[in-house]
């Protein structure tokens, strides 16, 4: 304490005289450099803090927008009828039987002609490494929805394999292909002389957003639409039970709860669970709802309800302060003409406070939306999700995943073309979180009242 | 008949007791809703939560009761060196429970007739092929025994099932009955209404509790579990982390050091990063920015707390991991040679420290500003510069407060998932060397629980004793921040 007293008063004896106000004596300059350090560090560490924001978006968006758009072969494939439907009746049933191998050939027919014209030393069997895997089920399925096609030639467009693809995007270079079996350097020449005259073009791919994934062979076909449907059943889980439950416990501790020590306990609950870790919630939903209550593994419902105890508390919490923030001259008036506290409460009350436990509902929505760690516990990652649930209750029953278990999922698989899978994972999740913050802000703009 | 079915006629009584209590009330009163003592809404909805709350729940409880108990029942008729096993009589009755289902599922589907499924036998009929044909797949091909105990497990639950249905449904009626035969226009009606919804709001506050309650429980019980498989000495003062699935033996080593070491290592690092930054930020925005600077400022820190940890996690993995090695990895720009991969201590404590700045520095404003402005104004007009205010009587007014908040900080660093997953690498290591790979105590939940091995061993439980650490450590920093910065809230209010 002496040494700072002694720091702020001026030096006993005077330095001299003849010295103008004006100037600044060492000590008060030093002071002074002190003040605009200490402010500087101040503005570094805000300026640190948005260049790291800027940092992780710039990360974002230049590594996922690719994922957005893919590469696309146009070929013109033959449909011949004595391979495609031997009996020549058209019959679906038949036409079914050619399994994708069968429609291979026909594809290679068609790159050997597409390429006719371009020199190249690519055996015209290793033509179709161009191409993904998934090019005869493209062809099939045309021909199975559509069979009047059999007996024609088709232009189709099917997916590039995911090195080509990552050629167009500049992501995969020559030398890279050196050590690569899938690819190599002379397909892309093919690819280039074909690019120029529009036969490989790349556009933007519905596929991705609305698509299903994909084995690990194929990046350029997984998609994100299922694991999405994935994440709206469980929203759908999580809204339906957190909303009527926060509100409720809500109401009860901050309308009704007497001063005891259970009303303390659970308060001193609401308040713990809202820090607690969220894999322990997984630990919970691993233990409860599938060791115990032997609920389908890796089903959006059991995500759902491990979600809702983990939003639970956050709702609770923006539940109450809405409530409290309600003057309490509303419930003297009500209470004044007659009515019991239960219809003040659910008829005065309750619909002044809705819009801010509606905004708190959705931030804990988002905030649900956006947690993996739980999911990974409860199975739903390292589940392929290649197929739509085909109905309501498939779709909270049935193994599925979900948006940000999907992107780690992709994260997790060993081709780089997934990681550019993962980061566009991204941008759609974000755009889902940031569409439901944007709709949580105009709720308190729009309808929040300062009493 | 089954609960959706008997849910439907609850449902049914309710809303013809609804109607018939309301019709009464206002006969009595001779339609006239002025001399009723409540509105008649009360007396219809009275009569509808008697016939349906309690018959729901009794629905309820019979609904989790019942295969318990029938299980429990059955398994004296299995085998007694099943018996003595655990893990071997679950397995057994969750054969048993199959072939139950699945016989039922034949039967519902037509492929067998309900005598044909009742007279089985295992030499003429083969069972497997039969529930595979149904799209129920058994491990194996099933014995007398088994389909024995599987068709007891039929009986007992056919007959449970009709007692489940005249119980709950004869409940509804007699709720439904007596609230009609109570309703006349002096009943009070409103009264109790309000205490049955008091009731469900009550019950929607203590799911709460139930929440802590099965996780303590879900924790305890598994823990216990690892215990008697897995001494809990070596547990806790091992130093080696090397689980093996293929082993049953107990070769694994389980110890925990190294696991709590990473966790610690890494969340002083984000510490390290978060605290400062975060605390300095918030110094500016509360005491040195103008209101338009903190409009901005402020909410841009706070998105860096919105976007889920799962985004930092791909970031550490894909974009820092590979900065951090191309600057002090072999080959880096500094040819130092400390880090041998992306996945590192570093990667992972680095990104951590981001995504604790909103964190640090958001409750750190709120204590900030919470410190009465006439100490400010007394230091400022002793002459003191702002910085000085700032350092010699805001900071020490407010530091309970900011070690509550870096305590709270701390508990979701070690709390944290998705980052170390992905940023810090698999291999347990007690090194000192920031840019090593280490693990934590949630990374290594999550590879535990997601692996292939059989729920029983120890190398799947270890999880839950990793989980009932880290929920207690983490319980406890909560605790003991939420008393501080109470405590100082107190202070000043």
């Amino acid at each position: 304490m002496t040494l700072e007293t002694a720091d702020i008063t001026p030096p006993a004896t005077p330095s001299g005289k003849g010295k103008s106000l004006l100037a600044q004596d060492t000590r008060t300059k030093k002071r002074n450099a002190a003040e605009t350090r200490f402010k500087a560090y101040g503005i570094a560490a805000l300026a640190f803090s948005i260049l790291f924001l800027a940092m992780l978006l710039f990360a974002i968006v230049r590594n996922g927008v690719p994922a957005f758009t893919q590469t696309f072969v146009t070929i013109e494939v033959e449909l011949p009828a004595d391979v495609l439907d031997k009996n020549g009746n058209r019959d679906i049933d038949d036409i079914k039987k050619v399994s994708t191998f069968g429609y291979n050939p026909l594809i290679q027919d068609a790159l050997v002609a597409a390429t006719a014209d371009i020199e190249t030393d690519v055996a015209d069997g290793d033509l179709k490494k161009m191409l993904s895997s998934s090019a005869g089920a493209t062809v099939r399925n045309a021909v199975i929805a559509n069979p009047d096609l059999i007996g024609q030639t088709v232009e189709f467009e099917v997916l590039a394999s995911s090195r080509v693809d990552g050629y167009m995007k500049g992501r995969v270079e020559r030398e890279d292909l050196e050590r690569d079996r899938n690819l190599d350097a002379a397909h892309l020449d093919i690819v280039d002389a074909l690019s120029q005259t529009g036969g490989v073009t790349r556009k933007f791919n519905w596929d991705f957003i609305l698509g299903a994934d994909a084995s690990e062979s194929r990046p350029e076909q997984a998609g994100m639409g299922v694991a999405m449907l994935g994440s709206v059943f469980m929203m759908l889980v999580v809204l339906l039970l957190s909303l009527p439950i926060g509100v409720a416990a809500s109401i009860y501790l901050e309308e009704f709860a007497p001063q005891n020590w259970i009303t303390d306990l659970i308060e001193v609950n609401i308040s713990n669970l809202a820090a607690v870790p969220s894999i322990v919630f997984g630990i919970l939903g691993l233990a409860v709802f599938i060791q115990f209550a032997h609920l389908p593994q890796s089903a959006p419902l059991v995500g759902g309800l491990t979600l809702t105890l983990m939003t639970l508390p956050t709702i609770v919490i923006s539940t109450r302060a809405s409530l409290k923030a309600v003057p309490p001259s509303i419930r003297s008036a009500a209470l004044g003409v007659g009515a019991s506290e239960m219809q003040t409460v659910f008829h005065h009350v309750l619909p002044l406070a809705m819009p801010g436990i509606l905004t708190g509902t959705i931030i804990g929505l988002a905030q649900a939306l956006g947690e993996t760690a739980p999911l990974l516990l409860i199975g739903m990652v390292g589940y392929i999700a290649s197929n739509y649930p085909d109905g309501i209750a498939s779709g909270f029953l049935d193994p599925n995943s979900a948006m940000p278990a999907q992107i780690f999922e992709w994260a997790k698989r060993a081709d780089p073309a997934y990681y550019e899978r993962a980061w566009g994972g991204i941008i759609i999740l974000l755009v889902f979180l940031m569409t439901m913050n944007i709709i949580a802000i105009i709720l308190r703009r729009r309808f929040e009242r300062r009493w | 008949m089954s609960a959706i079915w008997i849910i439907a006629v609850i449902f049914v009584i309710a809303i013809a007791g609804y109607f018939l209590a309301r019709g009464r009330a206002l006969a009595s009163a001779g339609s006239d809703p002025r001399k009723m003592h409540s509105l008649p809404v009360y007396y219809g909805t009275n009569a509808a939560m008697a016939a349906a709350g309690p018959a729901l729940l009794i629905l309820l409880a019979w609904l989790i009761a019942q295969p318990l108990l029938i299980n429990n029942s059955l398994t004296q008729y299995l085998p007694t060196e099943i018996r003595g096993d655990a893990g071997e009589t679950s397995l057994a009755m969750a054969d048993v429970n199959r072939i139950a289902d699945g016989l039922d599922l034949a039967v519902a589907q037509g492929a067998m007739t309900v005598e044909e499924a009742r007279n089985l036998s295992v030499e003429t009929t083969d069972i497997r092929a039969e529930l595979a044909a149904v799209g129920v797949a058994l491990g194996s091909d099933v014995d007398a025994a088994t389909l024995a105990l599987a068709q007891r497990y039929r009986g007992a639950t056919a007959l449970g099932d009709i007692l489940k249905a005249v119980v709950v449904i004869g409940l509804s009626l007699v709720g439904a009955g007596i609230a009609y035969a109570m309703t006349n226009k002096d009943f009070r009606a409103r009264r109790y209404v309000e205490s049955a919804v008091k009731l469900i709001l009550i019950a929607a506050a203590s799911v709460a509790i139930l929440t802590t309650v099965g996780i303590v429980l879900s924790l305890v019980f598994n823990t216990i579990e690892f215990f008697r498989a897995f001494p809990a000495a070596d547990f806790f003062f091992g130093t080696r982390w090397e689980p093996s699935f293929s082993g049953r033996g107990g070769n694994s080593d389980l110890g925990f050091l190294p696991l709590i070491w990473g966790t610690l290592f890494i969340s002083l690092i984000a510490l390290i990063v978060a605290v400062p930054i975060g605390l300095f930020a918030a110094i500016y925005l509360s005491e040195y920015a103008s209101p338009r600077v903190r409009s901005i400022a402020k909410p841009m820190i706070e998105v860096l707390a919105g976007v889920p940890t799962i985004v930092y996690g791909l970031f550490a993995l894909l974009t820092v991991g590979p900065l951090l090695l191309s600057a002090f990895g072999a080959n880096g720009s500094f040819h130092l040679g400390w880090m041998s991969g992306g996945t590192a201590a570093m990667t992972a404590g680095l990104v951590m420290g981001f995504m604790l700045i909103p964190f640090v520095s958001s409750l750190s404003d709120d204590i900030i500003n919470s410190v009465p402005q006439a100490m400010r104004d007394g230091s400022l007009g002793l002459g003191a510069t702002q910085s000085e205010t700032v350092r010699q009587v805001i900071l020490p007014a407010a530091l309970p407060g900011i070690v509550g908040a870096v305590l709270l900080a701390a508990s979701r660093a070690i709390g944290e998932t998705m980052i170390v997953v992905m940023g810090a690498g698999a291999a347990a290591s007690l090194s000192m060397n920031p840019f090593d790979a280490m693990t934590t105590v949630t990374a290594k939940i999550v590879s535990q629980l997601t692996g292939d091995g059989e729920f029983n061993s120890p190398e799947t439980l270890v999880a839950f004793a990793l989980g009932m650490t880290l929920f207690v450590i983490t319980l406890a920093l909560n605790i003991l921040a939420l008393y501080i910065v109470r405590k100082y809230r107190e202070q000043y209010e």
